[in-house]
């Protein structure tokens, strides 16, 4: 599986950023390949309208199959993730990525709506 | 590190107030972020100074060079939004109107238009007399009150905190359910309601706590003036029980808000006997429960 | 006539004093009372009537057509808002970001995004005697208050354009929103409250209005409470002040009810004359 994780920064000890568009960090984890890259997106900050959505573009550029973040998606990015086939958790704010990944294995994260 | 956000969707329940009073009480553990970029209040009471000054652009306005302009008229025809008009043989922007859509940009034959980046207000950074650091912004008036100003002011903030080695960001956020409000709720951990006993009180609670529940963040709630109106109060209490959002308590109608405003300090430092007690329960609550 | 009813900040009795000022006016002549608070309208809790009427309020906005469309991308960079996402082999509009301004669905090669109506909120319509009570509520999930704002003005024009007064309990703020609703108008009247939150936010709503070259005055709501600096402001402004509501418990009970404060409280009929005495003057 690929895994999406919102992050404050670029390896397994950065903390789970808990904004989805206007996240710092885009980390991707590829299970099979076990392999941990990250996409800079903090030139979202420039962005007034519409980060949400342009975040979601990207996700869906990586071909992710999980997504973990903080808090829930907001209006414009859920009606965008929507149309992935794309499981959505959160409540991870506040871990490091790998803890996150942890708690998403264990069953530990709450489903996004 | 954790944010814990203030709203109240309608204006005049106390939240800047309260917001204050937290800071007071908390002023070693957090850093104060102003997010109402509208009607910043925060500063009449924290004072700041020392503030580091910068120019915020967001979103851009159309400009025709009159030397290039050949006035063929399309961008006069094309504009939706009335914001172009004949002058002096040539056409012109009307600012106020101007949406910064680029349309007019795109389709100039004689490359007269340019997009020029707005500046729509001013983002600062201070020292209060509180010794905690606020973050705040001004917006001009008529701009556009996007989510960009808010998310700034409160990156800052996680910046600021984060060198000073604080646990807790303050956010005071902004009014209504629209962009700013959205930005506001966006990375909190918790967020604290503030309403009022009053019919339009209890409407504008679940409007905003709706968005609340969208982001899925534990929220409490504070019912400032709840004696004004006993039967509402109760009516907002059956809501928050419903919609399980915590009830932090009840605040009777109370001159000292006024007061401590007009004297430009927080209501702990107006009335410490009455305020300290309450503030410090509310504050130990909000800690437990993050 | 049309008025605005405005503040810099919330909370100061914008919605307290247009719906008393339409229901007293209403009296002795037709009155139009628009709620353009439209993310957070109260007006209604006040108004009360059987025979609404509601009228739905669209507004164009691209819809994607993948028939025509070749997947060439230009839509995605002309568009100043992001309203347009590519997802792979798909195109999908965005509303809430959507500003309508027409471009990408005109300049398309391919034709590929034809403008279609889609819902932007409603206008609800009461009438009370000689009071016309409008209502505008902006579409759960629409963030721009903006055009449902100056559609609501537009349906004002069309539909109530005989009526004598016209008055506009206008959004909280000095930004974009505010600005739709007070464009228009022919006279603005301020509210505030005599704190130093008030005295700021009213200066900030004056600049506003200045910069709008409306002519204007200021109601003071709360007389009583803080201080004295906002009177002081206003004289060395040379704004006229055009009544003074006190500050009296009673009134923030009966408002709390939903009740109509002007037939209860003498000091706030009285204030109402002395407004409506400068509205009939401005005619």
């Amino acid at each position: 599986m690929r895994i999406i994780f919102t992050s404050t920064g670029e390896g397994w000890d950065a903390k789970i950023d808990p904004r989805f568009g206007r996240t710092d960090y885009i980390v991707l984890y590829d299970e099979e390949k076990d392999e941990l890259t990250a996409l800079d997106n903090r030139a979202i900050m420039q962005v007034a309208h519409g980060a949400g959505p342009k975040t979601a573009q990207k996700i869906h550029e990586l071909k992710a199959d999980v997504l973990i973040t903080g808090n829930g998606p907001g209006g414009n990015a859920a009606s965008i993730l929507k149309q992935m086939p794309l499981k959505i958790f959160v409540r991870a704010g506040g871990m490091s990525v790998r803890e996150a990944y942890d708690a998403y294995k264990n069953n530990a994260l709450e489903p996004g709506v | 590190m954790k944010e814990i956000v203030i709203i109240s969707g309608k204006g005049g329940t106390g939240k800047s107030s309260i917001c204050a009073a937290i800071a007071y009480l908390a002023k070693a553990e957090l850093v104060v972020a102003d997010c109402d970029v509208d009607a910043a209040d925060l500063h009449l009471i924290l004072h700041p100074e020392n503030s580091k000054v910068q120019d915020f652009y967001s979103g851009v306005l159309a400009e025709i060079d009159p030397g290039k302009c050949s006035a063929c008229g399309l961008c006069y025809q094309k504009c939706r939004f009335d914001a172009i008009e004949p002058f002096e043989g040539t056409y012109r922007v009307i600012d106020l109107e101007c949406e910064g859509c680029g349309y007019c940009y795109y389709i100039c034959p004689e490359d007269a238009i340019s997009l020029i980046d707005q500046n729509v207000g001013k983002f600062l950074i201070s020292d209060t007399r509180y010794g905690c650091s606020l973050v705040h912004a001004h917006l001009k008036i008529g701009a556009d009150n996007s989510g960009k100003l808010v998310a700034k002011v409160k990156s800052e903030a996680k910046a600021i905190a984060k060198v000073q080695d604080k646990p807790y960001i303050l956010a005071d956020g902004s009014p209504g359910i629209g962009c700013p409000v959205i930005a506001s709720l966006a990375g909190a951990d918790y967020v604290i309601l503030v309403t009022e006993s009053s019919k339009s009180g209890l409407s504008d609670l679940k409007r905003v706590q709706e968005l609340v529940a969208k982001f899925q963040i534990p929220s409490a709630c504070i019912v400032n003036k709840a004696d004004i109106n006993p039967s509402v109060t109760n009516d907002i209490h059956k809501y928050l029980n419903k919609s399980k959002v915590q009830h932090l308590g009840d605040i009777p109608y109370a001159d000292d808000f006024h007061k401590a405003i007009a004297m430009g300090r927080s209501l702990i430092e107006e009335n410490e006997a009455r305020w300290l007690p309450i503030f410090t329960e509310y504050w130990q609550t909000i800690k437990e429960n993050i | 006539m049309r008025i605005a009813i405005a503040s810099g900040k919330g909370g100061t009795g914008k919605t307290f004093l247009a719906v008393n000022l339409a229901l007293k006016a209403a009296e002795t002549q037709t009155t139009l009372l628009m709620d353009l608070d439209v993310e957070e309208p109260n007006g209604g809790i006040f108004i009360q009537g059987d025979d609404a009427e509601t009228h739905k309020v669209t507004r164009a906005i691209p819809s994607w057509d993948p028939g025509s469309c070749n997947l060439c991308g230009k839509c995605i960079n002309w568009c100043k808002f992001n309203a347009l996402i590519k997802l792979g082999e798909m195109i999908l509009v965005m509303p809430p970001l959507c500003h309508s301004c027409y471009a990408c669905s005109e300049l398309c090669p391919m034709q590929a995004l034809p403008m279609e109506q889609q819902s932007l909120g409603e206008i609800r319509h009461l009438q009370l005697g000689k009071l016309d009570f409008t209502e505008s509520k902006l579409d759960i999930g629409l963030e721009q208050s903006s055009p449902l704002i100056e559609r609501t003005l537009e349906f004002a024009d069309e539909h109530f354009a005989e009526k004598e007064l016209q008055l506009l309990d206008s959004p909280p703020g000095t930004a974009c929103a505010m600005v739709s609703a007070v464009k228009t108008v022919d006279y603005v009247i301020l509210i505030s409250e005599p704190t130093p939150f008030g005295l700021f936010d009213l200066n900030l709503a004056v600049e506003t209005v200045r910069q709008l070259n409306l002519p204007f005055s200021v109601v003071i709501n709360r007389d009583g409470i803080g201080n004295n600096d906002i009177y002081k402001y206003l004289q060395k402004e040379g704004i006229t002040l055009l009544a003074k509501i006190p500050h009296q418990r009673e009134i923030a009970e009966l408002y709390s009810h939903g009740e109509i404060i002007y037939r209860k409280v003498p000091a706030v009929d009285q204030a109402l004359e002395q407004i409506l005495s400068k509205i009939r003057s401005l005619s």
